[in-house]
């Protein structure tokens, strides 16, 4: 890995200024990046831990977009000075906010100052409380462009628990690269194909097609006609005086 | 066998899902529709007394006959809600209504009496200008249509065209006013901005220009309003530069003459386009040689030109509306003009207005009282008519109005009657009658309800007597024993009253009682389905709906809301907390200058409240209605403006001080569509912000369209699923989730779609986003619970479809106890899965109930006007494509990729709502009932039971069956026991005679048969 990372350091310092000093394949889409095998962007991740929550970022580590042959993400980061943790454990007694961030477009792109960010926050104690095991995720739309990133810490509850300097000098970081899913659409085809099948079931044995009716119409009218048959002294008592010579049946 | 298993299965699962549609005698018992036209563009009113309707067309593209006695539609017809269906022009003939829509392409001919279409043909393209009826001696058989570039002529029997002719130089000029006088000819006339007039003499024969003459007029600047023809085809048209009007006989002058208005002492007002007004009172003779001229907004002048002779026949000061009316053979002028002056007319009485302090301002001719007069005048003299004074004020809504028309009718006596119907700014319709009696009115602002919230109503005197018994302070053991016997005794004074008022109802036939409601009598009732509708309509007015009737109980009208702001409706406080009143405020964002205000009034009386709301300097952004509260209940309103600084309303110490106690905890977020960006931020405890997160989707690719939070009032019964089994499949219950919809710029068939990202409204984290491909919108969206469904239009299939999206934790939960955005390190399942739907889309909202126990519905507005409750079961992402022994344990519909309109499904039968834009819900106090409201150009209350009515009897309930059931029972209980009595006795009898010989005593035993 590391020695794949410094090829591409390599690869980068020849490209002409022009390109951005670290962004070889700039603008390429993840899908037109087949062919050229290395090719691969640097995004400087930064982040930013102020007792007096005033925002300072700082350099984290340098995030290496690999396009091809499928878009995925890498992290190279330095331990945590023994400032730094200091300064983390003080803000995370305060409630405070760690943020990170990553510029939208590869490092050195036009004008330094004009460059967007897309930023994201965990609670410092969380973070802390985790021993500085985060995840990163870095969000694009469909064009491979940067829409956001998250940042979750493993586990990321508060609950105040003593943590040792040792825990705190490594990050231990999994960082995801995700692109939209694509939405479902509805499943004609597999819908008809099941369709198909059970027609066809129902074509081979017939007897399965049949209603209840169908069925058991042999079973069924004796009762009905019985029924009826017993039902009919009532109405015909009752609809007129000639009850005696209706009433053949029931009593 | 295992095949008919499967067949019957989904037919089982199916039948508890049929909703059954209302039974006839069902219709309007809980239900009601109000049925709007929208402000007037053109009226018009018959000139006989007898006469029946008005034919109205309006803004709304709606075509109308309002029943003149009461104001009631007899028919309607409602064109395209687009430009496309906007009405040009209306012309009324004897039974017959002519309009010209869609930019001057449709002509159309209207049977008025029942609204039928006679005939309707389709005009060449090229921009419409003026349309009039054109007859030849004594009928009228034509009307004109004229375009930019050409004039065309149809016959008013069948729409045929007799000929259509191309203008000349019209590049150059602009054709804007057509006459005619049942001479055989028609003049067209148009005009170069500051140089000349064209004036066409067109043959009716057959389309032949007989004469074209150009007249100089350097001084020219517009056509339409400043001028117009009078009398026997003589131009007439005001300049102000000059000071002067001009005149030219179309027939015999090549030149236009001169008259300096110097002379007549009349001033034009600044920067005040003046306009003259005319009236022709048959297309086939001539119109008439008065004319109004509009001096400024408040000051016209009636004129008359005559045999070359102008000639002032008077003045009115302070009169806001002028128009003409023919009856017969008089035609009067009516002026509306403001009560402010004692005599209106006279000259003098401005001047009194004057020294009395009412500045005269040309924009806003205000009328302090809001009192105003009808007069009508006889044109030939502008001599007053006596007794023609109608008065009336609009004190309460305190608007301008707008429009009049007048209905003029000769009495018996051949003295002139008229009738008025005036439209105020507010968008009322107000139909007078002499001297002054409201005959009806419409309130037509209510065709654009733009924001909707129900609020319970107050309790009862009783109630609330009780309710503040336990809300006071105790003061006392003897004091609250007091207060306890006192409000049980008005409680049960309350009790007799209502026994003795039922008592009586019930001896008086059915038909006469009604329950009328009033601001007085509102209280809730028993079951809370009854609640306070408070509307905020486009035109700035708020209305207060009484749910179940809709009687509208108050109304208040905004005057400095300007058209086209955007609103939104809190209710800070609810009715529940007596004695404080209840508390709406409503924001209002002017979309120009976009600066926010707020307004706090009470939705139940609809009174301005005595709070005094902030002042926003900044435009507002973003609010946020926490559930922290004041002393009084008052839920805490944060405003994020522009700077990003936080303004709290109330800003109470009480309340800052809590704000600042849990100031760490309130996140809340920004969305700015144009740039995509959507920001999230962080509440310091000096009610500054800090940013916490960011995220941007790239504007170039794609634009937000929709960013879609859940109802902060709904509930969730169930944590989970359980599934076949037996195992629960917890749903993944976020609050503060948003769906945020967005569409792709590039909108080729092949390459257009929707995006679809949820995301946590505190931490930014996106926890699902995924891409509709060719897909196009408009999108409609509802988000309820674990789930989002949406709505779009499949480009390569082209058919509308649904998608569901449903979010579960899995079959563990991650802390159950307390939900924290913050803690949630695990994303959840998502479960997806798409349907056909065989229609458009015009509204779409979720039922929603007090505990949420009730199966929750998908409320589909049609645009064919009807609602579709569609059980959400069966937009279920687990839906089974091949149904297992589990699914079928779990009561899952299998899947079938279509969702099917059954009629039984429409709850609102043949009520109708047209171009419905919302659905509203709110929840009722029982618990299988919930509230709905459509509103679009019609307004539709209904109630749905999503789940049917199980916690109430039915309508139909047997009682007389059950009580003669029950009575029956006691009564056979009694009998058999008073039977088993005397048995025993006899056996005891029989029994003391066999067994107990040894007694010694006498006994007689009776004898056995």
């Amino acid at each position: 890995m590391a020695a794949r990372v410094l090829a591409l350091a390599l690869l980068v310092s020849l490209l002409p200024p022009g390109a951005g000093s670290a962004a070889s394949c700039r603008g390429l889409r993840p899908g037109e990046g087949r062919d050229s095998e290395a090719c691969g962007i640097t995004l400087q991740l930064e982040h930013s831990f102020e007792l007096n929550d005033s925002i300072h970022f700082r350099k984290r580590g340098t995030l290496l977009w690999t396009l091809a042959p499928d878009p995925s993400l890498s992290l190279s980061q330095k331990q945590l000075s023994e400032g730094e943790r200091n300064l983390l454990r003080e803000v995370a007694a305060l409630n405070g906010l760690y943020r990170v961030r990553i510029p939208r477009w590869p490092l050195g792109a036009a004008d330094e100052l004009a460059t967007e960010y897309v930023t994201s926050f965990v609670r410092a104690c969380s973070l802390v409380e985790s021993h500085i095991s985060d995840r990163l995720t870095v969000h694009t739309d469909v064009a491979g462009n940067v829409i956001g990133i998250s940042i979750v810490t493993m586990p990321g509850s508060c609950h105040g628990a003593e943590v040792e300097d040792v825990d705190l000098e490594v990050f231990n970081t999994t960082v995801v690269l995700q692109q939209p899913v694509p939405a479902a659409v509805p499943e004609t085809a597999a819908f008809i194909e099941r369709m198909e099948q059970e027609q066809a079931q129902r074509a081979k044995n017939p007897q399965e097609q049949k209603s209840f009716f169908a069925k058991y119409w042999m079973y069924i009218i004796p009762i009905v006609l019985f029924l009826m048959m017993s039902g009919a002294p009532d109405a015909g008592g009752q609809g007129g005086g000639n009850g005696g010579s209706a009433g053949a049946g029931g009593r | 066998m295992a095949g008919g298993a499967r067949l019957w299965v989904p037919l089982l699962l199916l039948s508890p899902l049929v909703v059954a549609a209302v039974y006839e005698d069902q219709v309007g018992k809980f239900d009601w529709r109000q049925q709007y036209v929208g402000k007037l563009k053109f009226a018009s009113l018959e000139a006989s007394q007898g006469s029946k309707k008005l034919i109205v067309a309006t803004e709304k593209n709606v075509m109308a006959a309002l029943n003149s006695r009461n104001g009631e539609i007899l028919w309607r017809h409602v064109d395209k809600g687009t430009p496309e269906g906007a009405i040009d022009a209306m012309l009324i003939h004897g039974q017959d209504a002519i309009t010209v829509s869609n930019g001057g392409r449709i002509l159309r001919s209207w049977e008025t009496n029942i609204g039928g279409l006679n005939w309707e043909t389709s005009l060449d393209t090229g921009s419409f200008q003026v349309a009039s009826l054109v007859g030849l001696q004594d009928v009228a058989k034509y009307v004109a249509v004229l375009k930019k570039s050409a004039l065309s002529l149809h016959y008013l029997s069948n729409g045929h065209q007799k000929w259509a002719e191309h203008l000349p130089e019209s590049e150059s000029a602009q054709y804007q006013l057509l006459y005619s006088y049942g001479t055989g000819v028609i003049y067209s006339i148009g005009f170069v901005p500051r140089s000349h007039l064209n004036i066409l003499t067109f043959s009716l024969e057959d389309g032949d220009i007989s004469k074209q003459i150009r007249v100089s007029a350097p001084w020219m600047k517009s056509l339409s309003g400043a001028c117009n023809v009078i009398g026997e085809a003589v131009l007439v048209c005001v300049d102000t530069d000059t000071h002067s009007l001009y005149a030219l006989s179309l027939e015999t002058e090549h030149e236009m003459k001169q008259i300096p208005l110097q002379s007549l002492d009349l001033e034009f007002a600044d920067r005040f386009q003046p306009r003259i007004l005319t009236t022709q009172p048959s297309p086939v003779s001539v119109s008439r040689t008065q004319f109004f001229l509009q001096l400024s907004s408040s000051r016209f002048t009636l004129l008359q030109y005559k045999h070359g002779l102008l000639s002032h026949l008077r003045d009115f000061q302070q009169a806001t509306l002028v128009s003409f009316a023919t009856t017969g053979e008089k035609t009067v002028a009516a002026v509306l003009s403001c009560r402010n002056e004692v005599k209106s007319a006279s000259p003098d009485g401005l001047h009194a207005g004057d020294t009395l302090g009412h500045p005269h301002r040309p924009e806003f001719p205000a009328c302090s009282n809001h009192t105003y007069n009808i007069n009508l005048y006889l044109v030939e003299t502008g001599q007053r008519l006596l007794e023609t004074t109608i008065t009336f004020n609009f004190e309460q809504s305190g608007a301008r109005p707008e429009q009049l028309y007048i209905q003029v009718f000769l009495k018996k006596d051949d003295s002139v009657g008229y009738r008025a119907l005036v439209q105020t700014e507010d968008h009322m319709l107000v139909f007078l009658q002499q001297p002054g009696k409201v005959l009806w009115s419409r309130e037509e602002s209510l065709a654009e309800v733009v924001s909707l919230e129900m609020v319970d109503l107050p309790l009862t005197g009783a109630q609330a007597e009780l309710e503040g018994e336990f809300g006071k302070k105790a003061d006392g053991l003897l004091g609250m024993f007091l207060k306890r016997l006192s409000s049980q005794l008005i409680l049960l004074q309350a009790w007799t009253a209502h026994l003795w008022k039922m008592f009586y109802d019930a001896r008086k036939p059915r038909s006469q009682i009604k329950n009328e409601i009033n601001i007085d009598n509102l209280a809730r009732d028993e079951f809370n389905l009854q609640k306070m509708m408070v509307m905020v309509t486009a035109s700035g007015k708020l209305f207060g709906i009484e749910s179940s009737s809709g009687t509208i109980l108050w109304k208040q009208y905004l005057k400095n809301v300007r058209p086209g702001s955007s609103f939104k409706l809190m209710v800070q406080r609810t009715t529940a907390h007596f004695p404080h009143p209840p508390q709406c405020t409503l924001l209002v964002k002017d979309k120009e200058t976009k600066m926010s205000s707020l307004y706090v009034f009470n939705p139940i009386f609809g009174k301005r409240s005595q709070v005094a709301p902030p002042v926003l300097k900044h435009p507002i952004l973003q609010t946020l209605l926490l559930p922290i509260m004041d002393q009084d209940y008052a839920k805490v309103l944060l405003l994020i403006d522009d700077e990003l600084k936080v303004t709290a309303f109330p800003a109470t110490k009480n309340v800052l001080r809590q704000l600042e106690e849990i100031a760490p905890s309130i996140f809340f977020y920004l969305v700015d569509a144009d740039q995509g960006k959507l920001s999230g931020f962080r509440l310091r405890k000096d009610l500054t912000t800090e940013e916490s997160w960011e995220m941007t989707i790239s504007a170039e690719v794609q634009r937000i369209v929709t960013v879609k939070g859940k109802r902060s009032n709904e509930h969730v019964h169930s944590q989970g699923r359980v599934m076949g089994d037996r195992s629960v499949l917890y749903k993944s219950l976020n609050p503060n989730l948003l769906a945020v919809v967005t569409e792709s710029m590039d909108t080729h068939h092949e390459r257009t779609f929707i995006g679809i990202y949820l995301i946590d409204g505190v931490t930014g984290r996106i926890i699902h986003s995924s891409v509709q491909k060719k897909a196009k919108g408009p999108v409609h969206i509802v988000h309820s619970e674990n789930w989002v469904v949406y709505q779009y239009w499949n480009t390569k299939a082209r058919r509308n479809e649904f998608t569901v999206l449903e979010l579960y934790e899995g079959t563990e939960q991650y802390n159950a106890t307390a939900f924290s955005s913050l803690d949630r390190p695990f994303l959840p399942q998502v479960l997806q899965q798409s349907y056909i739907f065989p229609s458009a889309i015009s509204a779409m909202e979720a039922t929603i109930t007090e505990r949420g126990i009730t199966s929750r519905h998908l409320l589909i507005g049609l645009p064919s006007g009807a609602i579709l409750s569609l059980p959400k079961a069966l937009l279920d992402p687990r839906r089974p494509e091949i149904p297992t022994e589990q699914s079928r344990e779990e009561n899952l519909i299998p899947y079938s990729p279509d969702v099917q309109i059954h009629a039984e499904r429409f709850i609102n039968y043949n009520q109708t709502v047209s171009r419905m834009r919302g659905i509203y819900t709110a929840p009722s106090g029982l618990e299988s009932t919930c509230l709905v409201v459509a509103y679009g150009l019609d307004i539709y209350q209904t109630r749905v039971y999503p789940s049917k009515q199980f916690d109430v009897l039915k309508d139909d309930y047997d009682y007389v069956l059950i009580s003669s059931v029950l009575f029956g029972l006691v009564f056979a209980t009694m009998i058999t026991k008073r039977l088993a009595q005397v048995k025993l006795l006899n056996r005891a009898w029989r029994l003391g005679c066999t067994s107990r010989p040894h007694d010694g005593l006498p006994l007689t035993c009776p004898k056995h048969n």
